[in-house]
């Protein structure tokens, strides 16, 4: 019974991250239909920024602050100042990859290969920039773990299922309730009417990334705290997982990202307590398969009619 | 004698590869990577299958070669030779030159039927849809192979080289190096034939409009399950006569990395070219074979030039066009060529 909800805590925690990454590609698919396959990268860019701006704010580079600050204030500060730089990184990729191709109306199979290579030069030139030994995130909460009636809990765990549902809840009001999630559903719904009703679409589309890598960014802090070791190759499997839960969820919702993100998390968690864990990505990457054999709008999503 | 001008130009050009190799006038490494410039040849020219000829975004080949690449060398090791896994040799080991090019045969075979997976789903969702599939049954592909311990799982599988030492010693020529160029020339012949055919044409329309493709009459299904497979068979048939150069292969080779570099010749040399998939694979593997030495910088180099080539000039050097529509005094030579 112990290890049983000891499981169901993990899971939620891995949910937690993989929603975590699915909202940006979620986001982005949402509005420009187009799938950003740069973004777990973008994720692993989050976290070697926040490993950056964390060791900046301790001190241990040979510029100091004046006033030594206290662990959880360096850990709030480096979440911020995390979001703000991946969310830079991100608009930079739209900017620099993505709009050029867009204005030029090129197919949407260029932009396919743009994205894709864009993650393979982050992953690399970071590898390339930084070398390939690994880092590790320094301890900027220190570990608690608490026992609940045999269920081991450390803090580091619940903020990140605490973080998560909070995200989940900012993000819904954002894109029901305020004009630019408006007008973040009324560009998907209509690419050609909305540029005409006076809505600056490329700024909404900025606006767009800049949400989606923030919250990589997030994932990743907290990814990087609960387990602290990264290295440049950390980004691509985490996303593609991401991205499957994107998928069952149905991609283009943001309920979807979180469903399928708890969804895939359980089943992977499950799989690993009953089955070698060697078989978890195979797994995965099955359940996808299947997926997008038979039902490829997940569960959320509407099929969309195309016209002739 | 001119209108198999071609053939005669390629069988004398393997002649002279072949002598050159048998005595000795190539170091090891130059003749490496002749050979691995007829692997890439296979790889690009039948990746532009799909993702030229049919429009299609196709990236997980290097799982299709890994699937020829297993199954071509399980076979051959249980065949031809005493393994400490397969036991003693099934067949006795000087039948392998008979049967070499059957048991590669087999590897595409079974590469073509992994590639059904692929050609199942592409009935109901196209484009990026269908690119994270190829994605998924590449991962697939080199998950399961690390599962199964039997072939060595992750550590790789090995034993391919006392095949082709068996080869040597029932005739001593460079055994290798002349099944490449039979299947080199003969992957490119069957593709050029196949997409000049009127059949073959049915894969153009389906890139240009499926609807309008399907009302003309042309199956849409039936040719996407026939592209499918004819690529990833012949990925298949490359991956194994890769396994045999080095006679040794582990998952790890047969990466998204891999399918990367494949994917970046088809598109360095235009899609729909098959002259352009051909002449971008030789550029290519030497390009890579100069960059070798800045072992990670070269993989911030590939994606910034396809990056740079999707920007600036996405339909590659060739374009749509083959080389005889860039020079056309070649009609004049490889008239067989076209059909006329």
């Amino acid at each position: 019974m112990d290890t049983l909800f000891q499981n169901i805590l993990n899971a939620l925690q891995w949910g937690s991250f993989y929603a975590l990454i699915a909202l940006g590609y979620t986001l982005v698919y949402g509005v420009l239909l187009l799938i950003n396959f740069a973004h777990g990268d973008i994720f692993m860019v989050g976290a070697y920024i926040g490993f950056f701006v964390a060791h900046f704010l301790l001190g241990t580079y040979a510029f100091k602050l004046p006033t030594a600050l206290s662990p959880p204030l360096i850990f709030v500060l480096t979440i911020l100042a995390t979001m703000a730089l991946t969310a830079l990184v991100g608009v930079t990729l739209e900017r620099v990859a993505y709009r050029p191709l867009r204005r030029r109306g090129a197919p949407r199979l260029y932009v396919v290969i743009t994205a894709l290579m864009c993650g393979l030069l982050l992953e690399n030139g970071n590898l390339a920039l930084l070398g390939a030994s690994r880092r590790s995130f320094p301890t900027l909460i220190p570990p608690t773990v608490y026992d609940l009636g045999g269920v081991l809990v450390t803090n580091v765990k619940i903020l990140v299922i605490i973080a998560t549902i909070v995200v989940f809840f900012f993000l819904e009001t954002v894109v029901r309730k305020t004009k630019l999630g408006m007008a973040m559903r009324a560009i998907s719904y209509d690419r050609m009417a909305v540029p005409l009703m006076g809505i600056p679409v490329d700024r909404v589309i900025v606006f767009t990334f800049v949400l989606g890598s923030s919250m990589a960014a997030l994932g990743g802090v907290l990814f990087a705290s609960a387990y602290p070791v990264l290295e440049p190759y950390m980004g691509a499997l985490i996303g593609w997982k991401a991205f499957i839960a994107a998928v069952i969820g149905g991609i283009g919702e943001i309920r979807g990202a979180f469903v399928g993100g708890f969804l895939l998390g359980f089943v992977e968690i499950f799989v690993a307590a009953f089955f070698p864990s060697t078989l978890r990505d195979l797994i995965a990457f099955s359940i996808l398969l299947v997926f997008l054999s038979f039902r490829p709008t997940g569960f959320f999503g509407v099929a969309r009619a195309t016209k002739i | 004698m001119r209108r198999h001008l071609g053939l005669w130009l390629y069988l004398a050009f393997s002649l002279v590869i072949l002598a050159v190799c048998h005595y000795q006038a190539l170091t090891a490494y130059a003749q490496l990577v002749l050979m691995f410039i007829g692997i890439n040849i296979i790889l690009s020219s039948s990746l532009n299958l799909i993702n030229g000829y049919m429009g299609e975004f196709s990236c997980g080949h290097a799982g299709f070669m890994a699937v020829g690449a297993y199954v071509s060398s399980i076979l051959n090791v249980w065949l031809f030779t005493s393994h400490k896994v397969f036991g003693p040799p099934v067949l006795s080991p000087s039948s392998a030159v008979y049967l070499f090019p059957v048991t590669l045969l087999a590897g595409a075979c079974a590469a073509a039927l992994a590639g059904l997976l692929v050609a199942f789903p592409s009935f109901r969702t196209r484009g990026d849809y269908l690119a994270i599939i190829t994605l998924a049954v590449n991962y697939i592909v080199k998950s399961s192979v690390e599962n199964i311990q039997v072939i060595g799982g992750a550590r790789g599988f090995m034993g391919m080289r006392k095949v082709i030492e068996e080869m040597e010693a029932v005739w001593r020529i460079p055994w290798i190096m002349f099944w490449i160029l039979v299947f080199t020339g003969l992957t490119v012949w069957v593709l050029h034939r196949f997409v000049s055919s009127s059949y073959g044409k049915g894969i153009v329309a389906i890139r240009d409009d499926e609807i309008a493709a399907e009302i003309m009459g042309v199956d849409t299904r039936r040719m996407k399950v026939a592209a499918f497979m004819l690529s990833s068979g012949m990925a298949g048939l490359a991956g194994g006569l890769f396994a045999h150069i080095l006679g040794y292969i582990n998952p790890g080779t047969f990466t998204i990395m891999k399918s990367t570099e494949v994917m970046v010749m088809v598109y360095l040399g235009g899609m729909g070219s098959l002259s352009g998939s051909v002449l971008s694979a030789v550029v290519f593997t030497l390009i890579l074979e100069v960059l070798r030495p800045l072992q990670v910088i070269k993989w911030v180099v590939i994606p910034l030039l396809l990056i740079l080539l999707m920007l600036l000039r996405p339909e590659g050097i060739m374009g749509n066009r083959e080389l005889t529509d860039v020079f056309p005094g070649l009609h004049r030579w490889f008239s067989a060529h076209k059909g006329v």
